[in-house]
């Protein structure tokens, strides 16, 4: 595949000029997503109001890929109740594993500009560490911290 | 001046379409290797050093022969001091549980450089925690040289080993390995010395070099993957206990008594990997043939014409020497603003195979201040225009990730 085509201007952006990458006073929930491999290491944090998402943020560093998916992420998940965000992530994750239908990845709006490493096998993980890392925060019912 | 001559010898050539610029991970095959390994398994094919009936003895031969050739290859003194193993890494970690197991104990010191790969760096960490002695590091300066009086201060009357490659992984340095091998015996140390990227690209006299212990691995020097050697002086090795006890490694087992088999084969447990052997023996014949100077010419003009164009592309920054002469066919380089792994990305769209990752040397990047490297690895059998592929697809990085120069 030509660079140029997964390499696109949404994700270069996202990457270049992140709008959540930055740390948040007193975080909800906080949780560490690592790609030990290729060292991906990032940090999410949550600030919620009952079931809601009120604020969400990311500092840590990687490839553009992780940094564009995790920025896109929490965009999408802001004002979204916690089982939105987990479904979200779900139908992401489908998205990369090439399972999801075309409607679900409507759905996902600016985050449907990575369906595209479901086609780069090396990449996959970098695009879910993001969604991962969310899944596991909201999906195990962790202690607040 | 390329290796477009030489590529013919490789079959991989005629089918991969990608440029392969990976050589320090592993070398490409030559028709000869594989053929060497496919014929022990079609006509010499039985478990050597077992049986008397004539094809046992036949595998015997070829296996020894090849331990005759690296013998050669290393001007060892005796094919005694020559064991095959998998890899570096398992030819060092023999020396960690078979030397510096017995002989380390609390207040001594191994002393290893910082620029070492992972495997000869977490062996002396093990025998570190387990036997209570200290780890002292080597520092390079930034251009990955070491400087003499720093060496002299960091091997004292404590060290009892002392660890350096010959060439780094990462900086494609050469390291001053007979100094610090001299430094090491006045103090009564052993040296270990790692030649996993050295030796295919360099001849190595061990009786000059004079080091205790030399490690190198078969796949980097155009042989397979899964046979390895460990050169180390025949006094030092029969003092030493095995590595790993079983079979064909004992000559007498009673009830209650072992008697273990003389140089080499007690640190040979287990079936060997003949065919492995047989085809580095084909490997050692392969240089031999092209010749270690033709291809250490064209790797440093490769290297040259490389090194210059990545000069010229602004943003990106060379890990390591600030000449040609200091990279030996390595050069390892960030990009301002550009994960490694996104260069690598944009590489491999456009055809090129490089390495992007901490290349197992994490404490050197550490202490080099980056977080991961993408790395440029070059062999004889590559070619000016896959360099000049490689110089192009870089300078469209920046661009491609958004950046405006």
């Amino acid at each position: 595949m030509e660079s140029r085509s997964f390499y696109n201007e949404i994700l270069t952006e996202h990457n270049i000029r992140p709008y959540y990458k930055h740390d948040i006073v007193n975080p909800d929930y906080t949780l560490e997503g690592v790609n030990p491999n290729c060292g991906d290491d990032i940090f999410i944090k949550l600030k919620c109001d009952g079931d809601v998402i009120t604020d969400a943020a990311f500092t840590g560093d990687g490839c553009a890929v992780s940094q564009a998916s995790a920025d896109i992420m929490m965009g999408l998940i802001i004002g979204k109740k916690k089982d939105e965000a987990l479904h979200l992530a779900d139908v992401f994750i489908r998205m990369i594993k090439g399972e999801a239908s075309e409607e679900e990845i409507d759905s996902l709006e600016e985050a449907s500009a990575l369906r595209d490493i479901s086609h780069m096998p090396a990449r996959v993980k970098c695009a879910v560490l993001g969604w991962h890392t969310l899944e596991e925060l909201l999906g195990d019912n962790l202690p607040q911290r | 001046m390329d290796g477009k001559l030489y590529r013919a010898d490789f079959p991989i050539f005629q089918i991969e379409k990608s440029m392969y610029l990976d050589n320090a991970a592993t070398s490409q095959k030559p028709q000869c290797v594989i053929d060497a390994e496919y014929d022990f398994y079609k006509s010499m094919n039985a478990n050597p050093l077992r049986g008397f009936y004539p094809l046992s003895v036949k595998a015997t031969e070829a296996y020894e022969e090849a331990r005759s050739k690296v013998k050669g290859f290393i001007n060892a003194a005796s094919e005694k001091e020559i064991i095959f193993t998998r890899n570096t890494t398992e030819s060092i970690n023999l020396i960690a549980y078979s030397y510096g197991l017995i002989n380390l104990c609390r207040g001594d010191e191994i002393v290893v450089s910082i620029t070492e790969h992972h495997s000869n760096l977490l062996p002396w960490r093990m025998v570190a925690n387990r036997t209570g002695a200290k780890i002292k590091y080597l520092y390079p300066n930034q251009n990955g040289e070491f400087d003499i009086k720093s060496i002299d201060e960091a091997i004292t009357e404590k060290t009892k080993i002392v660890a350096m490659g010959q060439v780094s992984n990462v900086l494609g340095s050469l390291n001053p390995v007979e100094y610090v091998i001299k430094k090491a015996h006045e103090v009564g140390a052993v040296a270990v010395i790692d030649a996993a990227q050295s030796a295919p690209h360099m001849p190595i006299d061990v009786q000059k070099m004079n080091p205790d212990f030399l490690a190198f691995s078969g796949h980097k020097m155009f042989g397979p993957m899964g046979i390895g050697v460990l050169y180390g002086k025949k006094e030092l090795l029969e003092k030493m206990p095995p590595f790993m006890e079983g079979g064909e490694m004992v000559d007498i087992v009673r009830f209650d008594y072992t008697k273990y088999s003389e140089l080499p084969h007690k640190f040979e447990a287990g079936t060997v990997n003949a065919g492995g052997a047989v085809a580095l023996g084909a490997a050692i014949d392969y240089i031999g043939k092209v010749g270690f100077d033709v291809m250490s010419q064209i790797e440093e003009s490769l290297t040259k014409r490389a090194f210059e164009g990545m000069k010229n592309i602004p943003h990106l920054n060379i890990l390591g020497a600030d000449n040609a002469e200091g990279h030996h066919g390595i050069i390892s380089f960030t990009i301002d603003d550009v994960h490694p792994h996104d260069v690598s990305a944009i590489l491999e769209a456009d055809g090129i195979d490089v390495r992007a990752g901490h290349h197992c040397a994490g404490p050197l990047l550490e202490y080099l201040g980056v977080n991961s490297a993408t790395r440029l690895s070059l062999m004889f059998y590559n070619t000016e225009e896959e360099i000049d592929a490689f110089i192009k697809s870089l300078s469209s990085i920046r661009e491609k990730m958004g950046f405006k120069d």
